[in-house]
């Protein structure tokens, strides 16, 4: 299966998802970045300079780690996972990150924007910027400048801007909006990094492409360690680029099924999860540059979403997931934000992992699914982000009263 | 074609012409009906009635703010259109639709462009739907006697300014700078020399916009464009001193009367 093969004259789109719906002024900006990638993606150079960058900058290739604890424990298949909170800055986001800053050097451009929503994206992209001595602004809604500190101290020291958006939700995808009025104006020195496999093309496209990297690994490394292709492979989907990433390494295999987890947040009933495709709420709509399936009413305003996790907590989706889920290729699941923290208690307490709020909705899933399975199956689960930054949220969630007692004095400390 | 005639007719005594902006609902329908009277009071030609939406990608931080409110008092776009029709019942100037796709994708092509027609509506911009996405939407419209307005921008190349002259009918927007609405525009020799470039590939009336707000950049516009198209400006006077300071950023302006 070919995804980026478009049919003339339907470039960008898959099935009757995605396009392009920018403005007017984005139009020569777009053409440039769809011919540059073009030619990276002609290079036959350019993938294994992405290969080599990532391998001496982030540690990859990230290894597969059997979970021989939590296996026994649910009593069905035997579960692998894909360790992506081991890359420099704790989740998948800094592969898409490292190779649009490639990108943004071959586009001569000496400046980037992005928007956060878990803050990682963000982490990562102020990264690559020092790295690559580029200029960082990094647009996050206030709600989850609140959530998830820990990452915007790291933004900043490493030499960002963050500017915390006031608007609508004040979340990720108010954010998206904040990046696209930023580029509008300065598109001549800007590359707007974005984050996920969503937005106008090419992004859905750049984003899957980077993120390929983990579906390309795992594919190998699952077969070495298990000796077979795994029978599942879940991720969790807020955007949908680390699902992406390690779904593209399996979907030519057919005996490899594909689930991705959404955010069921506090339960069914709309404003109460980010879930678009596992829940019937959610209808195809046009908003953020691309057509998609969105949490939107009648009148096609977007809905509040929920969730536990700022990562997944956004109303739309990869224009490529409604198309895989029509073919039948992947199944989609909502985890709640109960069934999450239960779920990272038991990961934490049998195996030692500390997977993120985000990537412990795929864990959920697996946890649910796994005792109706036979022992001789093989799941893979993609731990996309290393749960560190979730300390404050997990926490609350965990009521830990130590922690309240550190938390209070240290308030004490700084005056409060 | 409706909206043609009526530019024919009004440039023979006018130039420019005038377009202004109101976001239904905000700060109230009652407040938007006081606007329109001061707006009609001093000649204005053309009005953009904004659908408000959740998104608001290509608009700056007033009209950010003015949709955002809009929704939370419960403006529903059935609500804009029982609005538009009272309008174009009352007044003379000509009444265009401006919003967002997503508002028009969710009705229905066919049903939206049924809607504008009985509200009395001229047309309508959708500063987020490209023209090679268009084609559907704008062929129903002119078939009803509507007219799609689309965008040129400044970093628009010469083939795409052509291709956009294609697709244009009644008028044309031209985005006199990068970036969102409000905001000041130097209206400069960058801003001439852009408007010459248009003027090479169309015929249609140039309406120019973003960052117009004073005398002197009517005036800009009267030289080089054809209609002068006035957003944030005017909102910015009425949050400031409600009807009495609207009715006196109209007044510097000095509009032409018809």
């Amino acid at each position: 299966m070919d995804l980026f093969d478009f049919e003339e004259g339907r470039e960008g789109y898959y099935g009757q998802y995605g396009g392009a719906f920018v403005p007017e002024i984005l139009t020569s900006t777009i053409e440039e970045l769809k011919s540059c990638f073009k030619a990276c993606k002609e290079d036959p150079g350019f993938w294994d300079e992405f290969e080599q960058l990532m391998q001496q900058y982030s540690g990859r290739p990230t290894p597969v780690t059997y979970l021989p604890n939590l296996s026994k424990k649910l009593g069905g298949a035997q579960i692998y996972v894909k360790r992506e909170d081991l890359n420099h800055t704790g989740s998948h986001k800094i592969n898409n990150v490292m190779g649009q800053g490639l990108l943004a050097k071959r586009l001569g451009k000496p400046r980037v924007i992005a928007e956060t929503g878990a803050g990682q994206h963000g982490f990562a992209t102020a990264t690559m910027a020092a790295k690559f001595g580029f200029e960082c602004k990094i647009y996050m809604g206030e709600v989850d400048v609140l959530r998830q500190r820990p990452n915007v101290f790291w933004m900043e020291n490493l030499g960002a801007e963050v500017i915390a958006v006031k608007d609508g939700q004040r979340t990720l995808k108010d954010a998206i909006n904040e990046c696209m009025r930023d580029w509008v104006a300065n598109m001549d020195t800007t590359h707007y990094v974005l984050g996920t496999a969503c937005g106008p093309h090419p992004f859905p496209e750049i984003v899957s492409y980077f993120q390929s990297i983990i579906g390309k690994e795992a594919n190998r490394q699952i077969q070495e360690l298990a000796g077979r292709l795994p029978d599942r492979v879940y991720a969790c989907v807020g955007g949908g680029s680390n699902a992406m990433g390690i779904f593209q390494g399996f979907l030519d295999d057919d005996s490899v099924e594909l689930i991705g987890c959404e955010a069921g947040g506090s339960g069914t009933g709309i404003g109460h999860h980010a879930a678009r495709l596992a829940y019937p709420d959610a209808s195809v709509g046009v908003a953020q540059g691309y057509k998609t399936f969105f949490l939107q009413d009648d009148d096609g305003n977007m809905l509040d979403t929920e969730s536990v996790a700022a990562g997944l907590d956004y109303i739309g989706i990869s224009p490529i997931f409604p198309y895989l889920q029509e073919q039948g290729r992947v199944r989609f699941a909502a985890a709640t934000n109960d069934e999450v923290t239960e779920a990272l208690r038991l990961v934490m307490a049998t195996e030692g992992l500390i997977p993120a709020l985000e990537s412990t909705h795929a864990f959920a899933r697996a946890i649910v699914e796994a005792p109706e399975m036979s022992k001789d199956e093989i799941i893979l689960v993609n731990q996309s982000g290393r749960g560190d930054k979730d300390i404050f949220t997990v926490a609350d969630a965990l009521d830990d009263d130590h922690w309240k007692c550190f938390i209070r004095n240290k308030a004490v400390e700084y005056g409060a | 074609m409706e909206l043609k005639q009526f530019i024919e007719t009004r440039k023979k005594s006018k130039s420019p012409l005038v377009m202004t902006h109101v976001v239904c609902g905000y700060p109230s329908f009652e407040d938007n009906l006081k606007e329109l009277e001061i707006m009609d009071e001093f000649g204005v030609d053309f009005v953009e009635l904004q659908f408000p939406f959740t998104e608001p990608a290509a608009d700056g931080p007033l009209f950010v703010k003015a949709n955002q409110v809009a929704i939370e008092q419960g403006v529903r776009v059935g609500d804009c259109f029982d609005f538009m029709k009272r309008v174009t019942d009352r007044f003379s100037f000509k009444v265009l639709m401006m919003g967002y796709y997503n508002t028009v994708f969710k009705m229905g092509h066919e049903r939206f462009v049924n809607r504008l027609k009985e509200a009395g509506g001229s047309g309508y911009i959708l500063p987020d739907l490209p023209i090679e996405e268009a084609q559907e939407l704008h062929q129903l419209s002119l078939d009803a006697g509507l007219t799609p307005v689309i965008l040129m921008t400044p970093t628009n190349t010469d083939q795409r300014l052509e291709q956009l002259a294609r697709a244009a009918h009644g008028l044309v927007y031209v985005v006199a700078r990068k970036g969102v609405t409000g905001g000041k525009t130097q209206m400069s020799d960058d801003v001439a020399q852009f408007l010459s470039r248009c003027r090479k590939f169309t015929d249609l009336p140039l309406g120019v916009g973003f960052g117009v707000s004073s005398k002197e950049d009517i005036e800009f516009i009267g030289a080089h464009g054809d209609i002068a198209i006035i957003g944030t400006a005017a909102l910015k006077a009425w949050e400031e001193g409600g009807a009495e300071q609207l009715r006196a950023f109209f007044s510097q302006l000095e509009i032409q009367p018809n």
